[in-house]
């Protein structure tokens, strides 16, 4: 009776949707995955619950991106996804199918530093740097979105990102430099 | 971060992330592009499957090893359940709209603007850009910024399953601690939120402890209707006093037809702060969340004399 009414719902929903394959259902530990990391295309196997964050780092050894908290709280693991900042600790890797990935390793071009990462150096913004590369993440999501932002407007562009050396005053003068100078 | 109070502690314990993570590798997880694909799967593997939003809840839960499944089902790529839109009235809200849509969306300043204000307030611009309203819903913390403004706004829910779509009135949402009125295998796909009418303002007050990445310590969101300091119609909710956001039908009767002044104000918000039942937990004491209830109220009400 009871495998009965299972059969047949499962029957009736293959009638219903014809792209879902059952067998292909059952405990698929790994899944192929296409997206684009700094302009360049990338392809990896992974466990589809793995996070963004240990892809990057281990599949694709991009370490730039840090993990500080693994928790959401500090910014450390932020990279820009088709053009929002988010943490990589918190996004699994199924949801990054064709997805369009920034990290810190992207930023500069061609040899050439980004003008965030310029003034990052000039102000004096990175000491112990674990925070930084989040930091630079956010504020280029930033940048990309309002070229001349506000004192305001960092801070808060920003709030979801700790530093425990700077006192954040020389990462805000930083990112209000590469601002002016662009 | 977690709603969960013992969580902080625990993290002390717990080997290394990437160790953590490793349950999560042992899962599965199916990413439908339907919302019939999505329901299809819920039937046949009901509470054996946990559904994935924005995963800011719960991929906190699962680094933490507080939660794990053998299956999850991913909706983000769900684009149905996506978009803000009038429907006259009403404003329909998809279950997957970020906070991040919500603050910009005109719709949402213009016709419920209380809800943008709260979304302005949750995480910061990393967890907007990802953490969905539905989320926010379903996830069921007494906490949850967005659910006051709600409650306030006598919203309603939009759940389907292979049975069908069915609407539940948001202050009949939630029957207790973290528990709601859906079944194990329904997906929230809207909100639906009445418009302000004439005369109507909408308001919102947070205090947690810094301004972003903040639970709060308690949440208050208020619709009013006024004319010439006389109140004509009010409903007043809160987040972080009770198991779940509540409504003060106590309050809101008192300050039915009155006319706003110094005296009815510290009357209505004294009458407020015995109304709520907060607890003492590791963010604020009960002493301190019914005399933040008070002075909140009191902030609000003054607003519209
Ligand atoms: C650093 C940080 C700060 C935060 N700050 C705040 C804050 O200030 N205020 C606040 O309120 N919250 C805050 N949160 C919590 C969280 O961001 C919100 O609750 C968010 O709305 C959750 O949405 P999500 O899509 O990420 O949910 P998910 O984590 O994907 O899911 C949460 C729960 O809801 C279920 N679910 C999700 N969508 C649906 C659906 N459509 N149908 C059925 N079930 C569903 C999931 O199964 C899960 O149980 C914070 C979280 C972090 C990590
Ligand atoms: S490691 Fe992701 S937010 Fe801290
Ligand atoms: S430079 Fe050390 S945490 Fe920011």
């Amino acid at each position: 009776m009871c495998i009965v009414s299972v059969i047949s719902v499962i029957s009736v929903a293959k009638n219903v949707c014809p792209n879902l394959v059952w067998s292909d259902l059952e405990a698929k530990k790994s899944m192929k995955l296409n997206f684009r990391v700094n302009g360049v295309e990338r392809e990896i196997d992974a466990p589809p619950m793995k996070r963004l964050l240990d892809a990057l780092r281990e599949d694709l050894r991009l370490t730039g991106t840090k993990e500080g908290c693994g928790e959401g709280e500090c910014g450390a693991c932020s990279v820009i996804v088709d053009g929002e900042a988010l943490n990589s600790c918190l996004a699994p890797v199924c949801q990054m199918q064709n997805a369009n990935i920034i990290t810190v390793e992207g930023l500069a071009r061609d040899g050439k530093l980004d003008p965030l990462q310029q003034a990052f150096l000039e102000c004096g913004a990175a000491q112990c740097g674990i925070c930084t590369p989040g930091m630079l993440i956010a504020a280029r999501a930033l940048l990309d979105a309002n070229r001349r932002p506000s004192r305001d407007e960092i801070k808060e562009a920003i709030a979801g990102n700790l530093c425990r050396c700077t006192g954040y005053v020389k990462i805000i003068d930083a990112i209000e430099q590469a601002a002016s100078a662009a | 971060m977690s709603f969960s109070p013992s969580l902080g502690f625990a993290k002390l314990f717990l080997p290394s992330p990437s160790l953590l993570n490793f349950m999560a590798l042992d899962s599965t997880a199916f990413s439908p592009t339907s919302l019939d694909e999505a329901y299809e799967l819920l039937t046949r593997f009901v509470s054996q499957a946990k559904i994935i939003a924005g995963g800011t809840d719960l991929m906190v839960l699962m680094n933490a090893r507080q939660l794990n499944a053998e299956r999850f089902i991913d909706i983000w790529a769900l684009n149905e359940l996506r978009g803000i839109s009038d429907e006259g009235e009403t404003i329909r809200i998809g279950a997957l709209t970020t906070y991040t849509q919500l603050i910009k969306s005109p719709l949402i300043q213009l016709h419920a603007p209380a809800l943008a204000e709260a979304s302005r307030t949750i995480g910061a611009i990393q967890i907007q850009n990802r953490g969905t309203i539905g989320g926010n819903i379903v996830n069921a913390s007494p906490a949850g910024d967005s659910l006051p403004v709600l409650a306030a706004f006598d919203a309603e829910v939009e759940v389907g399953s292979v049975r069908g779509v069915r609407r539940i009135g948001f202050n009949e949402f939630y029957t207790g601690y973290r528990k709601t009125v859906m079944a194990a295998d329904e997906i929230v796909l809207a909100v639906r939120a009445p418009k302000l009418k004439p005369g109507e303002r909408s308001f919102f007050y947070k205090v947690g402890t810094r301004r972003a990445q903040a639970i709060s310590k308690i949440v208050m969101a208020v619709k009013a209707k006024t004319t010439d300091g006389m109140i004509n119609s009010i409903n007043i909710s809160l987040g972080s006093v009770a198991p779940t956001v509540i409504r003060a039908p106590q309050t809101e009767s008192l300050l039915a037809n009155a006319t706003l002044n110094d005296e009815v104000i510290w009357q209505a918000a004294t009458h407020l702060s015995k109304e709520v039942s907060p607890i003492t937990d590791m963010r604020s004491t009960e002493h301190y969340r019914r005399k933040v209830a008070r002075n909140a109220l009191a902030k609000i009400l003054s607003q519209m004399v």
